[in-house]
């Protein structure tokens, strides 16, 4: 791990996010329909005077690059425009949601990361009934769709046994976290299944592989030969897919706050996209391709610190 | 004298497809005395490994073992969990073929050293570092200081064997038991790493059990040597009459098939037939298909071991010796 690694990668995740918001800013001008007609609103048939001044206004005219560059250098200084839709700025309109949809995401995450690594270490060590238990139970989790899985929740937790609220977001850290309980579990489901079979997978090599042995025959104990050389072998893996699976939670909390009423980020987008509203999925579109990147960055940077022998390119030979 | 480890008519079984039982290990009988060194002998899966293996307790999940392995006088198979620590901490270490598979790839070498000496005997870091370096410097590392902050990919075959050694002694053992140590290495690497094992064998007063296919090395580095064929003991013997003494016809066919150095062009003499996994053994001699001084009787009667030329065979039909009486 040395300093040119760490330089390279922040090389490589601007230019990713470069690239990223090119696509995202040219892909929404190839949809079909006019933003302006929205601006008209109504039923009535749009007045071309009227759709020609709002596209001056809006530099809807301009040549791609020239619109590119002024949306890029805005998202920069924190100016993402207005939403046509709501009338408001949009970095008010995100500024608003975005601490749901992060203490959503930062729920299911340690829901996953717990949950999801303690059930897989438990059926690697194991074996037997206990990992035959729990393959059983994470492959079902991981069949089921989200939206099902949140509406069985609902259905158990809100409506028959009356312990969760099943809408809305609530006041205070308390409350809010118990509002997120639900929406956490249903979108945490599929992903904590996901970690807990490659854990279970990670462990269960380790705990055949020969250098484990050697531990054992040397008399190490037992607790110490789990956690030094099982655990800390098997955590590249786990690693990987609980980053993986945290990316997607941020990919996948528009369907969950839609489904459970939350007014976060997600259900913004969803609502957007529905509108045209392009200036706001615009923004969400970076936002979430940029809390992706971050991540999947992070995570690489991380895996080559746990195991010295990750490839970091530099001088092949 | 009391032996320091002692193999009972040892005999090892694995769970197999449908609940069927696998035997590895037909029958062992051997006894070490302190301080002497044992080569034990083989062709692949003749179940050396799991023999010495059954000396710490490691193996493979769900085995059976029935006689038994005594380690100065207690029996290791009945071993709880902490005894069986303590056998490993103290008592008995190993060192296994493959350095690289068997030290942990992520930790560094001087984790690996000090590892069981500061979780196991308490000492502090300090004084494990301190430790390690002695023992790095005993096996003849050179640079020992480095070496305990590099990682095992960061170090040559030989160095990382060496490694193991110095971790097997740090325990303090009475017993080593090395499992073909010098296979995985080059040439003149093995003779290093032997030399470093014999000359520890000496100073520590060590009781060895040396595993190899190499009958040349068995003989010029033990006491004694013993020979396991599909699972069960064939022959043992003095290590210096391994090459004129050995009674046991297939330790006979295993001394002929050794390549002459001297006689450029001879052809190698194999062993006909092909080796018999120890589960595929009949009643019989496992070595009777291949045998042949076989007898109708070697198809259906397993040979006990008994004295035979300088040492003990288990075969019905024992070579005699040039000179003996018949």
């Amino acid at each position: 791990m040395t300093a040119h690694y760490l330089l390279r990668r922040a090389l490589g995740l601007l230019a990713t996010l470069l690239a990223a918001s090119l696509a995202i800013y040219g892909g929404l001008f190839l949809a079909p329909g006019d933003p302006a007609t929205l601006l008209v609103g109504g039923g009535k048939p749009p007045n071309p005077a009227l759709l020609a001044e709002i596209h001056r206004q809006y530099h809807l005219d301009d040549p791609f690059l020239t619109r590119y560059w002024h949306w890029l250098t805005g998202m920069l200084h924190g100016d993402a425009g207005t939403s046509l839709a709501h009338h408001d700025s949009v970095a008010h309109l995100i500024g608003s949601r975005i601490g749901t949809t992060a203490l959503l995401i930062a729920y299911a995450s340690t829901l996953i990361l717990l949950v999801g690594t303690a059930l897989g270490t438990l059926a690697g060590l194991r074996g037997g009934r206990t990992a035959t238990a729990v393959t059983a139970a994470t492959g079902t989790l991981m069949a089921v769709p989200t939206f099902v899985s949140a509406v069985l929740l609902i259905w158990l937790f809100a409506v028959r046994l009356g312990w969760l609220p099943a809408y809305g977001t609530g006041d205070g850290l308390a409350d809010r976290l118990r509002h997120l309980t639900l929406p956490a579990l249903a979108l945490a489901a599929s992903w904590l299944a996901y970690v807990a079979q490659v854990t279970r997978s990670a462990v269960h090599t380790e705990q055949g592989s020969e250098h484990v042995q050697t531990a054992r025959g040397r008399g190490i104990p037992e607790r110490l030969v789990i956690r030094r050389h099982v655990l800390r072998n098997a955590s590249g893996p786990i690693l990987s897919v609980a980053g993986v699976s945290v990316a997607g939670l941020i990919a996948g909390s528009s369907v969950i706050e839609q489904t459970f009423g939350l007014n976060g980020v997600g259900a913004l987008l969803v609502q957007s996209a529905a509108r045209q509203d392009l200036a706001v999925v615009q923004a969400l579109a970076l936002l979430t391709v940029t809390a992706f990147a971050l991540v999947n960055t992070a995570v690489d940077v991380a895996t080559a610190a746990l195991d010295h022998r990750t490839p970091i390119g530099g001088a092949r030979p | 004298m009391i032996p320091l480890l002692e193999f009972d008519a040892l005999r090892v079984t694995l769970p197999g497809p449908r609940g069927t039982r696998r035997t590895v290990i037909h029958r062992v009988d051997l006894a070490l005395a302190p301080g002497s060194a044992v080569g034990l002998v083989g062709e692949s899966g003749s179940g050396k490994s799991l023999t010495a293996r059954s000396v710490l307790g490691l193996l493979p999940p769900g085995a059976r073992v029935d006689g038994d392995v005594r380690f100065d006088g207690a029996s290791v198979p009945a071993m709880r969990p902490p005894e069986l620590r303590a056998l490993r901490r103290g008592g008995a270490a190993m060192v296994f073929q493959d350095p690289r598979a068997h030290i942990n790839p992520l930790r560094t070498v001087g984790d690996f050293l000090t590892e069981a000496l500061v979780s196991v005997r308490g000492l502090t870091r300090a004084a494990a570092d301190a430790r390690a370096t002695a023992l790095l410097d005993e096996v003849h590392v050179a640079d020992a200081a480095r070496r305990l902050r590099q990682r095992p990919a960061e170090l040559s075959g030989g160095l990382l064997q060496r490694v193991m050694i110095a971790a097997a002694l740090a325990a303090e053992p009475r017993l080593l038991l090395a499992d073909e140590p010098t296979t995985a290495l080059d040439v003149t690497t093995q003779a290093e790493v032997m030399a470093v094992i014999d000359e520890a064998r000496r100073r520590h007063g060590l009781t060895l059990l040396f595993i190899t296919h190499d009958l040349a090395l068995a003989a010029a580095v033990c006491d004694r040597a013993a020979v396991l064929y599909a699972g069960t003991l064939a022959e043992e013997l003095p290590a210096h009459r391994l090459a004129t003494g050995a009674t046991h016809p297939y330790t006979r066919a295993l001394l002929a098939a050794r390549p002459d150095p001297t006689v450029p062009g001879a052809k190698l003499r194999a062993i006909e037939g092909r080796p018999l996994p120890a589960d595929e053994a009949g009643p019989g001699c496992p070595f009777a298909p291949r045998c042949a001084r076989a007898t109708g009787t070697c198809r259906t009667e397993r040979p006990e071991p008994r004295p035979s030329g300088d040492g003990r065979a288990a075969c019905h039909h024992p070579v005699p010796l040039e000179g003996s009486a018949p």
